[in-house]
């Protein structure tokens, strides 16, 4: 029994695999019991989570900061979109998914040797001049790019096995933006049991090695080039995964969706949420994706004309931020898992998304490793990754 | 066994997801109540009509680079559908207008199309502001069969091709007959003229230029784009300069009018400017300059004294037409502070032409009906346009007349009659026989129902 109990915790991959299809299920019940534009929403959150959950990777996991992840969403955005210019393309979504990750991976790849070499603010100038430099491209080739108007995104139809399945559970056919919802959310539980697998292994525990320090990490014979550039493709390929969700969710992909602001906020979102949790990712996106919207209503109820609410949205962003900032420093789960931890009596900082070390001891290794060594390294929970020694 | 699932819930990658997707479910279920989907096309057809209110929105910048200007838009909208309220609404039904806010740009103008259409439930779509971000949602409202009325842009897609976006229709002229009327100007008074086109990188530039070129083609001696966005344009006035270029047009958003001036006066370049009446509000542009420059410009309306653009209806700076007659007296009863501006009376007047539309679709409100009115009657309108609506099963395109006239401190004198024309090669005609029209007595269309 205890076997058995010990596969099925979370901590084991045969039970982060169970509860992802517990997910997946949740997921699509969800989006199936709320309303048309609530599913809308969700589908926004399910592309912000997946290029978040892979930028908390990068940022958190491997300490390298990217500004340029809107960058990589809009690489994504444009594969999808030349991939589905018309209702008669036809092409399947899951091969309209797969090359907006392989595009994106080709380009990570380039820029994450380049990103290997740097650090700290450099790191971030050159990935900001990604994020300034891709929508102009899009501009400069508008003859197959769609130039300042964009291009549009047809949304192939819902597949019939999908409608009837759907129909058959809920009785009603599913819109085209409920659709878009459901693959975004088995593409976001996806990505996450994915990367939660990848942060528990080997890989994780050197991307964490070569962040926490850089000599120890060589010196254990760790190639701090080659893990850097692995983390930045990983991230990369999700943040194309994102690009491509985004354009089947707005339908269209126009440079002026892409500019530095998606950008800073992702970034602002895995603050939020904590750096370096996959959790923290995922409601730094709710938080992004809903609050706007229910400011304004709230703006609106309140009786603020129309200029006066929309100006309200940016004003409690602000705040939430500043506020997250000072009042929970690692983030809205960041600072529940110290909390946590301090009251379970037991001093640690940061931690990737592992459960608090509190498993049975010497029953699971690889958890324990995964806590984090101590207190006594300050800058692994800090918002920006920790600069070079060298 | 003692039960593990509670231990599997509080923590793991995977549990979060399920925790999140709790919240989730939690914050949608507020407010997801009632927008439970209607399957019957009865029903769809008549969503957001009541017997007694008619709910319709739009998206419009109110915040973000496009708000100066543009956020005035809407509240013209709101000031003319509160009059006709005030005096008893259409067939007995009060208009409920929701405006978003969309910041101008793609990605939020399709999730606030998508509140409007799926959560606020609203009958149609009126005055959505702006190509790109109207682009990012013609197909969603298309598809969704939402009558999506009076685009507040002059790109020809909104209505070029009605076959493709039935419940499209456009409102202001176009950019091509815009530019084929400049041109066919500069060709017959300005025929030395060396041109050179400063061009915004979208449809406004493309289709302004396509109009220009059917005229003076030959005339064109360097052609410059701009990005939105990118507030540099000194590369591009230089590049004119440099081309000995006497006579600029300029298809701009007001905000590179007030660049381009600027970049002009510091590098003394000062050819006679034309631009596309939808760069040239001389007190915007005027308080643009002032801001840009941090004051080293004085910001009065004079600014563009001399410059030459085009008018598709009486503006603020004609206070003694009935129409703005008409507008000032209904900013002064429902308006909300500040003045009367071109911006306003441009809500105002796309309010008007879809007051008249409802009318014309009758007591029986439907999205179908209220399309195929449009398309049967549309183009009898009558309104402050200078030139009929293009309105039919074949053309889902705005206002068709325009008039050159030159600045002069604030107001437009006319160098031209009103000329109407349409796409590709017709005629530029001189007609002023819809320029007459005056508003009826009690400011509120009087437009009979079709069968």
């Amino acid at each position: 029994m205890a076997a058995i109990k010990q596969v099925l915790a979370p901590s084991h991959a045969t039970g982060r695999l169970l509860l992802g299809v517990v997910g997946i299920a949740v997921a699509v019940a969800v989006i199936s019991m709320v309303g048309e534009f609530r599913a809308t929403q969700l589908a926004s959150m399910a592309y912000l989570g997946v290029a978040a959950a892979g930028l908390t990777l990068l940022t958190g996991l491997n300490g390298q900061l990217s500004l340029g992840h809107g960058a990589l969403m809009a690489i994504g955005a444009y594969t999808a979109a030349l991939l589905l210019p018309d209702a008669d393309a036809g092409t399947p979504l899951p091969v309209v998914l797969l090359a907006a990750v392989a595009v994106t991976v080709l380009v990570g790849a380039v820029v994450g040797v380049a990103a290997a070499r740097l650090h700290g603010p450099y790191l971030a100038g050159a990935t900001l001049a990604l994020a300034v430099a891709v929508p102009g491209l899009a501009i400069y080739f508008g003859d197959t790019l769609g130039g300042e108007q964009g291009l549009s995104v047809s949304v192939p139809d819902v597949p019939v096995w999908l409608a009837d399945a759907i129909f058959f559970l809920t009785g009603t056919d599913p819109s085209r933006g409920r659709y878009v919802s459901y693959v975004a959310w088995v593409v976001l539980v996806i990505v996450l049991v994915v990367l939660a697998n990848l942060a528990r292994s080997r890989t994780g525990r050197r991307w964490r090695a070569v962040r926490d320090d850089e000599i120890a990490a060589q010196l254990v014979g760790i190639d701090l080039g080659r893990n850097r550039v692995l983390a930045f493709v990983v991230s990369a390929a999700c943040a194309g995964l994102g690009g491509a969700l985004m354009a089947l969710a707005v339908r269209l992909t126009a440079p002026s969706g892409f500019t530095l602001t998606l950008s800073l906020t992702l970034v602002a979102a895995i603050v939020l949420g904590g750096l370096g949790t996959l959790t923290g990712a995922v409601i730094g996106a709710a938080l992004l994706t809903f609050l706007p919207q229910v400011v304004t209503q709230f703006g609106g109820g309140i009786g603020l004309d129309d200029v006066q609410s929309a100006q309200l949205a940016p004003f409690v962003y602000g705040l939430v931020m500043v506020l997250v900032v000072l009042l929970a420093p690692a983030g809205l789960v960041g600072s529940l898992l110290r909390w946590r931890m301090r009251r379970a009596g037991r001093r640690t900082s940061a931690v990737l998304d592992g459960p608090p070390p509190s498993v049975p001891s010497g029953s699971d290794s690889s958890d324990s490793s995964d806590s984090e060594p101590s207190d006594d390294s300050p800058t692994s929970t800090q918002p920006t990754p920790r600069g070079a020694h060298s | 066994m003692r039960s593990t699932i509670p231990d599997k819930l509080r923590r793991g990658p995977a549990a979060a997801v399920v925790v999140t997707l709790a919240a989730c479910a939690a914050l949608s279920a507020c407010g997801a109540g009632e927008d439970r989907e209607e399957s019957a096309d009865a029903a769809r057809n008549t969503v957001g009509v009541t017997d007694d209110t008619i709910k319709v929105g739009g998206h419009f910048p109110l915040t973000g680079v496009a708000a100066p200007g543009y956020s005035e838009i809407p509240t013209g909208h709101q000031a003319y559908f509160d009059y006709v309220n005030a005096n008893g609404g259409v067939n007995g039904r009060q208009i409920e207008w929701v405006v978003k806010d969309d910041a101008y740009n793609p990605t939020n103008t399709s999730s606030v199309t998508n509140e409007l259409v799926l959560q606020d439930e609203i009958f149609g779509m009126v005055g959505g502001l702006g190509t790109p971000t109207h682009g990012a949602v013609i197909d969603f409202l298309n598809d969704e069969e939402v009558p999506d009325l009076f685009v507040s842009s002059g790109s020809r897609q909104w209505g070029e091709t009605p076959e493709d976006y039935p419940s499209t229709f456009g409102w202001q002229p176009d950019y091509v007959i815009e530019g084929k009327v400049i041109g066919q100007y500069i060709a017959e008074n300005l025929p030395n003229a060396k041109v050179g086109l400063f061009l915004q990188d979208d449809d406004l530039g493309a289709d302004g230029e396509a109009g220009v070129r059917q005229f003076i083609d030959d005339q064109v001696v360097e052609t410059v784009h701009y990005t939105p966005g990118n507030t540099d344009v000194a590369p591009q006035i230089a590049k004119l300069q440099a081309a000995g270029v006497d006579l600029v047009v300029g298809f701009n958003v007001p905000s590179y009018t007030a660049l381009s001036q600027l970049v002009a006066l510091k590098t003394g370049f000062s050819p006679q400017w034309i631009y596309s009446n939808v760069g040239s509000d001389p007190n915007l542009v005027g308080s643009l300059l002032a801001n840009f420059s941090e004051g080293a410009v004085d910001g009065g309306a004079g600014m563009l004294d001399g410059v030459i653009t085009t008018e598709y209806m009486p503006g603020a700076d004609a206070p003694e037409d009935p129409w703005v007659q008409l507008w000032q007296k209904v900013w002064d009863e429902h308006g909300q502070d500040g003045e009367l501006t071109n911006y306003r009376i441009y809500g105002m007047a796309e309010a008007y032409t879809f007051v008249q539309a409802l009318q014309a679709a009758g007591e029986d409100l439907t999205r179908e009906g209220i399309v195929a009115a449009l398309e049967e009657v549309g183009a009898d309108f009558e309104g402050p346009g200078f030139g009929p609506f293009r309105y039919s099963a074949d053309s889902h395109l705005g206002l068709s007349g325009l008039q050159v006239v030159q600045l002069k401190g604030g107001a437009g004198e006319p160098l031209t009659p009103v000329l109407v024309t349409d796409l590709g090669d017709a005629e530029i005609e001189e007609d002023d026989s819809a320029a007459g029209d005056a508003p009826p007595e009690s400011g509120i269309p009087e437009v009979d129902a079709v069968d």
